[in-house]
């Protein structure tokens, strides 16, 4: 597909308004591409769904696809649901509860003369992997077979724009994993805006290609799922996608490929941060996954930078993992959080209490604007 | 048994149900689907007839389309007979009396439907007129059906509004409600017994009808 033509199925959206719902965003969205909608509770992500759908109005606000424009609240244009041709997957279906899985999707069909509407419903069904429970009414389906129907409904309409309200929540976790891949292939076999809301980082890691991150109807960062999980534009994002260890420090010098920082009197290396001077407070983060945990007594521990002595206060052991927390020596006492594999703790005899020496990967080290409260060192 | 009355008592109810059909399908999903500054005064209003007494009601009607007034004068104008003391006349009345019967059952049903199943339904093509037919009237047949048998089984059993408002004029104003209430003035026991052992059996069918309904009614879709 050109450039040109990719420009043509895109959905471009702008809202504002302050009340009751404060939205302030512009986003888009090409065709082909899956974008995920991640925030906390009332960060606005099912109001721009249902904004794009029709089913709320903003105060002020555009929505177009392609070349059809379906809300702009400047020209005084507003098309109802119906006439939007658009797809949308609601948080918990929806079926039409009197209709068979058949009809549901073949409801969803007026465009089409009747006698072909069965026919492309059947296809439709069997496109979304649900064979033989065509003429089952909703309640007699499972949550993963509802979710099918009213996937094939959605796409019924052969829509410019799917979108999708937490799609996943309502079923359960080896589903889901099954409808991850699902999802992703169906994005492939139709090349259209795909949006979807999730409050599930890693939900959206594995099936988005973009992902934003909303707070209170604004963006707070867009990008790739990796770039925005592992490096958060700000410490109001590093929150928000729950990375657990964030603290503010000083950069006392750039050296060659390093800079140093200084962490309440610990000297910190990190790769050079070029957009920061020398002198100047910001915040940092750190993945636990890139935090290296040792007992004090072993001595390969030397060799690595970013070395600090602490005792574990807490230990938790997971499904897949076990989530250790540190206390490091010293006046301030950071906590830092980290998973290591869950045989780790029986194999060293690590246990809370411990005395244990932490490394901080420089290259795990993402650096940040600084809050103008400093108050960067509380969770 | 006195026929005419009962074939009027019958003729009745099923104008006011005709009526009453649209009026409560209207009414009931916009109290259903619309929320707006004073609808609870709304629905008291339309609630009224439930707690007045009959005579209350016949008398506003009196007072409101009697031949003296702008609409009675118009009335009679226009067909030539008073609204009051004619069939017309108890046709509006009943309509009147019968608006919290036939609204309220319709409007519980319309108020079970997930908002979802009909954001859905929009979303999928549906203009509000399909929405109609195809969703919300499937969804919500039991309570309306219930809201025009409520309003049949209260238009035989009508009494007091009747008398205010049609007086009792054989094969035009005098239901079978007013035609035992006659016969009893008249001493005739055994007329007035047979048709209020009809009506009774009447009354209950539809109560029966009722009951069987409403175990669906209110249930939630979705």
């Amino acid at each position: 597909m050109s450039a040109a033509g990719m420009a043509d199925d895109t959905l471009m959206i702008a809202l504002k308004q302050r009340w009751p719902i404060p939205l302030d965003l512009s986003l888009s969205c090409a065709a082909g591409e899956v974008l995920a909608l991640v925030g906390p509770s009332g960060s606005g992500k099912s109001t721009i769904l249902r904004s794009i759908a029709g089913l709320y109005r903003p105060a002020a606000g555009q929505v177009t696809v392609g070349g059809a424009t379906w809300l702009d609240t400047a020209r005084r244009i507003d098309l109802p649901p119906h006439r939007r041709r658009v797809g949308l997957v609601f948080q918990n279906y929806a079926l039409f509860p009197h209709m068979t899985a058949l009809a549901n999707v073949a409801a969803a069909l007026g465009h089409l003369p009747g006698p072909e509407r069965g026919r492309r419903a059947g296809e439709l069904l069997e496109r979304v992997n649900l064979t033989d429970l065509h003429n089952r009414k909703p309640a007699e389906l499972s949550g993963g077979q509802q979710q099918r129907v009213a996937v094939a409904r959605a796409l019924a309409r052969d829509p410019d724009v799917l979108l999708l309200d937490e799609p996943f929540s309502a079923v359960d976790r080896v589903t889901r994993q099954r409808l991850y891949g699902e999802l992703r292939e169906l994005s492939r076999a139709f090349p259209i805006p795909i949006l979807f809301v999730t409050h599930d980082f890693d939900e959206a890691a594995r099936v988005a290609s973009r992902m934003c991150l909303l707070d209170r109807g604004s963006i707070l960062q867009i990008g790739t799922p990796r770039d925005v999980l592992a490096r958060p534009a700000s410490v109001q994002a590093a929150r928000l996608v729950d990375l657990k260890n964030i603290f503010s420090a000083r950069i006392v010098a750039h050296d060659g490929p390093r800079s140093w920082l200084d962490w309440n009197g610990r000297r910190l290396e990190t790769p050079r941060t070029e957009s920061h001077p020398v002198g100047s407070e910001i915040a940092w983060a750190i993945a636990g996954t890139q935090v290296l945990l040792s007992r004090t007594d072993l001595d390969q521990a030397d060799r690595l930078p970013n070395r600090f002595s602490g005792t574990i206060r807490d230990l938790v052991h997971l499904s897949e993992s076990l989530a250790v927390t540190v206390s490091l020596d010293g006046r301030d006492a950071p906590l830092l959080s980290m998973t290591l594999p869950a045989h780790y703790a029986r194999r060293t005899g690590l246990g809370p209490g411990s005395a244990v020496t932490v490394a901080l990967m420089p290259e795990g080290i993402h650096i940040m604007a600084g809050e103008s409260e400093g108050r960067a060192d509380l969770p | 048994m006195d026929w005419v009355a009962l074939s009027l008592s019958i003729k009745l109810g099923l104008v006011t149900v005709a009526l009453l059909l649209p009026v409560g399908l209207v009414a009931g999903r916009w109290l259903a689907y619309t929320a707006f500054a004073g609808k609870g005064w709304v629905e008291a209003a339309l609630a009224l007839p439930l707690v007045l007494p009959p005579t209350v009601v016949g008398y506003y009607l009196l007072v409101g389309v009697g031949g003296a007034t702008p609409i009675g004068q118009f009335w009679k104008a226009a067909f030539g007979h008073n609204l009051v003391f004619s069939f017309e006349g108890l046709v509006v009345a009943s309509v009147i009396v019968n608006l919290p019967f036939a609204i309220q059952p319709m409007q519980r049903a319309f108020e079970a439907i997930a908002p979802e199943i009909r954001e859905a339904a929009a979303v999928s093509g549906l203009s509000p007129l399909q929405v109609l037919l195809r969703i919300d009237i499937p969804l919500a047949w039991q309570g309306i059906l219930m809201g025009l048998v409520l309003t049949f089984a209260h238009t035989l059993g009508e009494f007091g509004v009747v008398l205010m408002v049609g007086g009792s004029i054989s094969g035009e104003t005098k239901t079978i409600s007013i035609a035992i209430y006659d016969r009893v003035q008249a001493f005739d026991t055994q007329s007035a017994g047979i048709m209020a052992a009809a009506l009774l059996a009447m009354s209950l069918v539809t109560l029966g009808l009722i009951y069987r309904l409403s175990s669906h009614v209110g249930r939630r879709h979705g």
